[in-house]
């Protein structure tokens, strides 16, 4: 898809064409047998398919002459396009840039990134983000629309432009991943697809990296994914998580992709602080067992790259486990103030309160959390803790 | 692949930047853009606009800009570019970038079929 996009220079053609070859798969194949390379085949075919199409447009004489010219210029004969191979991951990236080009609205931006790089149908994304499937379809247009009209290029950014454009990129995975944080199904699939987007990236520019702190970011958080609900779909906090509940191969994953970051031998970007942060997490036996002074320090560089009150408030958590319920309860006090609008504060303070033994506090600060709270799930868990202080 | 035009509206921001980064518009002018700016001017303030509207036939004259609005345009540029990304990049390097802001239109007749 992405290489056809690039020689026809048409994002509608060149998924007109996907689809048309990969119907006449469905036709022939079951006869004629699935060929050697079935990736290569779909391609040739979507070429042919394009360049027939091309032809049939007398009007873009001009245009089937550039395609032509193109096509020579990029030298390598359809047939051998390996889908694993360094042109068709070059192709990827191309697109994965335009993609994610600033110029267009962020929305536009995930919801491309999903149809054209992940692969996934307008009425997946469409549900996964809870808007019907025309109003998604216009923003697609919308996204593609301003693609060519303000002519976005499909192609690598400049050398001196890549680290910022790559943020934008690595933004936009990161996106994905929190759109599919603890949902149902709809959400999950946003979830493993981000992963899946994140790994490409880190392949792609192996040299970046925040690509990989990114890529071990994400890993620990979503090896954690069966052990965040309990069978009745009640949230479980991490503390309480079975931890023999995660995903152990996924877990080493991010410790590979975390000790790839490292090795790049830069100094620790947001995201890689964020990995070695989730790794102390994952690789602790108990949270009581966890490293919290490496956690705290970790928050505290954080916080000299991104000051954010809500990182601030992660902070006092950890200082919490770290020293006594008190000091954190201290810490959440200076920041506070700043968090007046964010919904989980009381939360957190009911949840050191309890830690505290300051029961009667705690228990006002649950009810007061259960107004604040954002999600039915959240509401569930927090009167739990009510009946528990209570029963 | 033929060019494409983009009208590049110079303008205020409510939020202004210190500008200590900026060039001199002579140098933006040269250097930067050459050939790929076609033509531009600066614009006197909003207090000499003249808004015009035809209503019934007849020709409605007030003075002041289209859009009451707390920033303005301070002057255009014309660029001629091989894509978006080039003409971000001479965009971003124009000394009222770092004070204003600026808008980039392509332009409507350089749409390609």
């Amino acid at each position: 898809m992405a290489s056809l996009i690039r020689i026809t220079d048409d994002w509608d053609l060149a998924e007109d064409c996907v689809q048309d070859a990969v119907e006449r798969a469905l036709v022939r194949w079951p006869g004629d047998g699935t060929p050697d390379n079935p990736a290569a085949w779909l391609t040739t075919t979507a070429h042919r398919r394009a360049l027939d199409v091309l032809r049939r447009r007398r009007t873009e004489a001009g245009k089937l002459a550039e395609l032509a010219e193109r096509a020579e210029r990029t030298a390598e004969p359809a047939a051998e396009l390996d889908p694993y191979g360094s042109a068709y991951g070059d192709d990827r990236l191309r697109l994965l840039f335009t993609c994610c080009h600033p110029a267009l609205p962020l929305a536009g931006r995930v919801a491309l990134t999903l149809k054209t790089v992940g692969g996934l149908s307008v009425r997946e994304i469409a549900r996964a983000f809870l808007v019907s499937e025309a109003t998604m379809g216009q923003r697609l247009l919308r996204a593609r629309n301003k693609i060519a009209h303000a002519r976005i290029r499909l192609v690598v950014p400049e050398p001196d432009r890549l680290a910022d454009r790559t943020a934008a990129v690595l933004a936009v995975v990161y996106l994905i991943f929190n759109s599919g944080y603890g949902g149902g199904p709809e959400a999950d699939r946003l979830a493993e697809e981000s992963v899946r987007l994140a790994r490409l990236v880190a392949r792609l520019l192996p040299e970046l990296d925040e690509a990989h702190g990114l890529l071990a970011l994400l890993l620990f958080q979503h090896a954690r994914r069966a052990a965040r609900t309990d069978p009745a779909g009640m949230l479980v906090p991490m503390a309480e998580q079975d931890r023999n509940g995660w995903d152990s191969a996924m877990i080493a994953e991010g410790l590979a992709s975390l000790a790839t970051a490292r090795g790049t031998g830069r100094p620790a970007g947001p995201y890689r602080l964020q990995a070695e942060i989730a790794a102390l997490h994952a690789t602790a036996p108990s949270a009581d067992a966890t490293d919290w002074a490496g956690v705290v320090a970790a928050y505290d560089h954080l916080l000299r790259l991104q000051p954010s009150p809500v990182i601030a408030l992660n902070r006092a958590v950890a200082l919490g486990y770290r020293d006594a319920p008190e000091a954190g309860l201290a810490a959440l006090a200076e920041v506070a103030d700043q968090l007046t609008d964010y919904h989980l504060v009381p939360a957190v303070r009911a949840g050191l309160l309890r830690l505290a033994g300051r029961d009667d506090e705690a228990l006002a600060a649950y009810h007061q959390a259960i107004e604040a709270a954002g999600s039915p799930a959240e509401r569930r868990l927090l009167q739990r803790r009510i009946d528990e202080l209570t029963g | 692949m033929h060019s494409m035009k983009y009208m590049m509206f110079v303008a205020t921001d409510p939020e202004p930047g210190d500008g200590k980064d900026a060039i001199d518009i002579e140098d933006w002018i040269s250097e930067v853009c050459g050939p790929k700016r076609l033509t531009g001017d600066r614009l006197r303030p909003v207090s000499d606009a003249t808004t015009i509207r035809v209503r019934s036939g007849e020709v409605l004259v007030t003075d002041g800009p289209f859009t009451e609005s707390k920033e303005w345009i301070l002057g255009f540029d014309i660029l001629d570019c091989d894509d978006l990304d080039e003409a971000i990049e001479i965009a971003s390097k124009h000394p009222v970038a770092h004070a204003g802001r600026i808008e980039l239109r392509p332009f409507w007749s350089d749409e390609e079929d």
